[in-house]
């Protein structure tokens, strides 16, 4: 299908000049503009993403929407974009956030409101780029971009130890995507001078430098989905980032990682994936058992949640590496509404931060007394991220779940574990901060949920529950490009 | 016997230099007091003057003169228009700092002019003796500009402990320049080459020759374990002429070694190819590590800029023009970041009151939102983070070292470049999450603020469009080879 209209390169380019636009609103004496800005240029990012949906083709695997244009000779590097089923609706996803967060932090940030929207708007725009690249440098230059903006947003507006957690995240999050950048330059020499990750599909490579390769790709990914053991920068992060932070960095960043290893890791390097998927579907499930257990632990809702994301993460990844259509697929649906809840629960958190200015369970308790909508709402959430049939956390797990059992019984039965844990770390928390009777006279004075908040937090329930009972328009559009792939993934490349 | 007269259209540049250096000095003289600013402007003419007797000399064939000791070719002239670009961005940055320190003189502007020269002639040499004489008009006219503030006990002990070090360093080269010589019989680089291709010389004494030669490059870089002045140099000089000695001279030394290893010595590349992973590697570690723990920002750009000089050996290890291309393109971006870098550092710096420390970073965001962006965006290119034109430069190299084999040797870089990330980190830390200690505005003339937001954009708009200036680099080296 041929498109003439550059509807990728607007996709990727509008957030980024409505970002450089609210910047140039400067200091807080325009906030409002700058927060009316931010919102048009969120929600026009959103509407112009529609068209991606509409005019997709589902009955082919090939890249829809390419646009291609040399960038830098000397390198052969390509401006090359286009999107296939599993990139796709990760864009809609961002997109979908990227207003929500700038709801979050309309009346919540007072200070420098112009650098914190232009943050989000920018990080929006560079993101879209990093699913939308066709060319591994392209690629790169998006993925580490990605790193400047959030950065600055948990070091500028987050907590007590941002600074801490602001340079672990980027060291972090650096290291892996160095050894990633060799791969890349490796990977160029062998292919003769190329950057294109679809010539790097078609690419014969020898087992050693696969092995290598794949090592490479895994310390970059790993430490974005995050995967255990290398997940530790995630709660630090999660607990020092503003709430809009938060919500971004696990509905959107994880996904990069899980992104990378549907768009790299799996097609360019299959034989390594499939002699190193012990290791990576021990990995996953070490993820979802022993995080799931340390969630229970946790006395900071923030943290809970971080680790909560890093055990559904790990679903993520299990699925990758079963090999199987039961698997891919619902890995991907549970990225997706990994987006949704996790943005939900830290958006809950946020509404109970922004009024008592605490994470910590213990302070609160009785909160359903003062505010019975929202906590219908965090009620809905947390049924969610436990895996209630009828949510949208139900789906990806059960489908991973049943792409496991034709593996293994073992697999299965201890990624089920995670609908116990699960049910546990979240409904005790919920149980804690929700109901019993007022403790702290803090929550004496808690105000229910405003028109904005309500807002938030309705779009999320309607999708969340949408995806959970009907999630055919999801699973129709990824459901080529996986099968294509995985045929891919069964031929040897050796 | 009748006398030719040599060719003087190739050394236009340098003649009309030298003779405008000699003019900047009488004029200087006769001005007087209050109109110091004469001798600036007469500078900058000069600049502008050499800039387009260059433009008109432009060849893209290798012209030889003066029996075979000037060379002028594509490369050379490249890196000329480069070196006057760079001076007459330094002057503009110094200008303010300058007249506030009493450095307002014209022996400030005549020694950047000598300087200046010895850097030219050491792009187009093609004899060793030429070679030595840049490389001396270079290092002497340095060693005065750091000692230029006589009053200033640090200053003057980082002028000596230049001097001493410098001079040691020119010994070595000097030695291993005649150890060449006995073992070739010829002083002229092309000739050099052939001799060697031609292994009718002493192998042995050629190689004691190249460690020589080798180590008193590294000092000029300031590779490690050659390093040891750089520090002190920097931190000790006045600012501005910290700013000039690590910007310039580095598009020289690049000429430097392109002459001396490079066309003089490439066929023994399985010599000193080794030489040079060896002090790649050490400058990399020394710089990375060593900058983590200063507290005084110049010492820290001292520290950065050995293991980007430890970068830089990295590109010549290939030993093509792929190779060097990318070490000549890293050279601009280098210099490019450097410029800015400092220039920021002498905006910070009032009357009375010298920006020493990383400290004085703190809360800049606050105080100037604009010059903490450029500030931001110039230290991500250090760091190596694309879309800036340092990850490009990076990238570069890093390819022609993978292209060459050496898989482990990009490892161990980009190891050390995460390293390093982390205290580049911590000047954007001090300026964007941390409150500010004064609320003093920032002073600057407009010039400085138009010039600084070019190079902040440039470091920018260079990374997202990085080829014309690839191009140039590839441009420069293919011609000249």
């Amino acid at each position: 299908m041929s498109f003439e209209f550059p509807l990728l390169s607007l996709i990727i380019w509008l957030p980024i000049v409505f970002g450089v636009a609210v910047f140039v609103t400067g200091d807080d004496r325009n906030a409002h503009l700058a927060r009316w800005i931010s919102l048009a240029g969120s929600i026009l990012g959103l509407l112009v993403a529609i068209p991606l949906y509409t005019s997709f083709d589902t009955t082919t695997s090939t890249m829809q929407f390419v646009e291609n244009h040399i960038w830098f000779e000397r390198f052969n590097v390509n401006y090359h974009v286009g999107v296939d089923g599993i990139s796709m609706p990760l864009i809609l996803l961002n997109c979908f956030i990227t207003p929500l967060v700038v709801g979050a932090g309309w009346e919540v940030i007072k200070e420098r409101v112009s650098q914190y929207m232009g943050a989000f708007l920018v990080m929006s725009g560079i993101v879209n780029g990093v699913f939308a690249s066709l060319d591994a440098m392209l690629f790169y230059v998006f993925w580490e971009a990605s790193l400047i903006p959030m950065f600055l947003i948990i070091g500028i507006w987050g907590g007590p130890n941002r600074v801490y957690a602001a340079i672990k995240f980027f060291l972090y999050t650096l290291l892996g995507s160095l050894l990633m950048l060799i791969a890349f330059i490796y990977l160029y020499q062998t292919s003769g001078g190329s950057f294109s990750i679809q010539d790097y599909h078609q690419l014969a490579i020898p087992m050693t430098p696969q092995v290598l390769i794949f090592v490479a790709f895994l310390l970059a990914f790993a430490v974005k989905v995050p995967m255990w053991p290398v997940h530790t920068w995630l709660p630090d992060a999660h607990v020092e980032a503003p709430t809009g932070g938060s919500v971004v960095l696990a509905a959107i960043l994880l996904k990069l990682g899980g992104y990378g290893f549907l768009r790299f890791s799996l097609p360019i390097v299959p034989d390594a994936s499939h002699y190193l998927s012990g290791m990576m579907i021990a990995l996953s499930l070490i993820a979802v058992v022993y995080i799931g257990l340390i969630a229970l632990m946790q006395a900071d809702m923030k943290k809970l949640i971080a680790y909560s994301s890093v055990a559904h993460m790990g679903f993520v990844t299990l699925g990758f590496f079963l090999f199987n259509s039961y698997g891919v697929e619902g890995a991907m649906v549970q990225m997706i509404s990994h987006g949704f809840i996790s943005g939900a629960m830290f958006l809950c958190v946020g509404v109970l931060y922004d009024r008592l200015h605490s994470r910590q369970i213990v302070d609160y308790g009785g909160v359903v007394n003062k505010m019975p909508t929202f906590a219908a709402f965090f009620m809905l959430f947390a049924m969610a991220n436990a895996g209630l049939p009828g949510t949208s956390g139900f789906v990806g797990e059960f489908m991973v779940i049943m792409g496991s059992i034709k593996l293994n019984f073992w697999y299965a039965f201890l990624a089920a574990t995670t609908l116990i844990f699960g049910a546990a770390y979240t409904l005790w928390m919920y149980k804690r901060v929700i109901f019993g009777a007022i403790a702290n006279p803090g929550v004496e004075g808690l105000k229910d949920i405003s028109k904005r908040e309500f807002a938030l937090l309705a779009i999320l329930a309607i999708s969340v529950l949408w995806i959970g009972v009907y999630p055919y328009p999801l699973t129709d559009v990824m459901h080529t490009t996986i099968d294509h792939l995985l045929i891919h993934l069964n031929s040897s490349k050796l | 016997m009748n006398f030719i007269p040599p060719d003087f259209a190739p050394a236009s540049s340098e003649i009309f230099m030298l003779i405008m250096v000699c003019v900047v000095m009488l004029a200087d003289l006769s001005a007087g007091e209050n109109r110091r600013y004469v001798a600036y402007l007469l500078t900058q003419i000069t600049l502008v003057g050499c800039t387009i007797l260059t433009f008109i000399s432009f060849s893209t064939e290798t012209t030889q003169t003066f029996s075979g000791m000037f060379v002028d070719d594509t490369m050379a002239d490249i890196l000329k228009l480069m070196v006057y670009g760079t001076v007459s961005a330094v002057l503009i940055y110094s200008y303010a700092y300058i007249s506030d320190r009493g450095m307002l003189k014209g022996e400030f502007f005549s020694l950047v002019l000598f300087a200046t020269l010895g850097m030219m002639v050491m792009i187009s040499a093609s004899h060793f003796l030429t070679l030595y004489i840049g490389l001396e008009l270079l290092s002497l006219s340095l060693y005065a500009l750091v000692a230029l503030r006589r009053e200033s006990v640090i200053a003057t002990e980082a002028a000596m402990k230049f001097f001493v070090l410098g001079a040691l360093a020119s010994g070595f080269l000097l030695y291993g320049m005649s150890m060449v010589y006995g073992a070739t019989g010829t002083l002229h680089i092309s000739q050099l080459a052939q001799i060697i291709q031609s292994e009718a010389s002493s192998k042995e004494v050629l190689v004691v020759g190249l460690v020589f030669i080798v180590a008193g490059i590294s000092f000029k870089l300031s590779a490690a374990p050659f390093h040891m002045w750089a520090p002190d140099v920097y931190q000790g000089a006045p600012t501005a002429v910290t700013l000039f000695i690590g910007s310039a001279p580095k598009f020289a030394a690049f000429g430097f070694v392109m002459r001396l290893l490079i066309e003089g010595m490439g066929e023994m590349v399985a010599d000193w190819q080794g030489m040079l992973v060896i002090l790649a590697v050490m400058s990399m570690a020394v710089g990375n590590i060593a900058a983590i723990a200063q507290s005084n920002i110049k010492r820290m750009l001292a520290y950065s800029t050995i293991s980007h000089m430890g970068f830089l050996l990295l590109g010549f290890i290939s030993a093509d023009s792929n190779g060097y291309s990318s070490a000549l393109f890293y050279v601009i971006a280098y210099v490019l970041m450097t410029l800015g870098t400092f220039a920021m550092i002498m905006l910070l710096c009032r009357t009375g009151f010298e920006a020493e420390n990383i400290e004085d970073f703190k809360g800049l965001n606050k105080r100037n939102p604009w010059y903490a962006f450029i500030t931001l965006i110039l230290m991500f290119s250090l760091a190596g983070i694309p879309p800036m034109i340092g990850f490009y430069a990076k990238l570069a190299v890093l390819q022609a070292v993978v292209n060459a084999g050496f898989i482990w040797l990009a490892v161990i870089a980009v190891l050390f470049s995460l390293i390093g990330a982390f205290y580049y980190l911590r000047i954007i830390k001090l300026m964007y999450f941390d409150e500010p200690e004064t609320d003093e505005p920032i002073a600057s003339n407009s010039e400085v603020k138009i010039l600084l937001s070019a190079n902040g954009f440039a470091v920018l708009a260079l990374g997202i469009f990085p080829q014309a200036l690839m191009g140039l680099s590839l441009y420069a080296i293919q011609n000249s080879m």
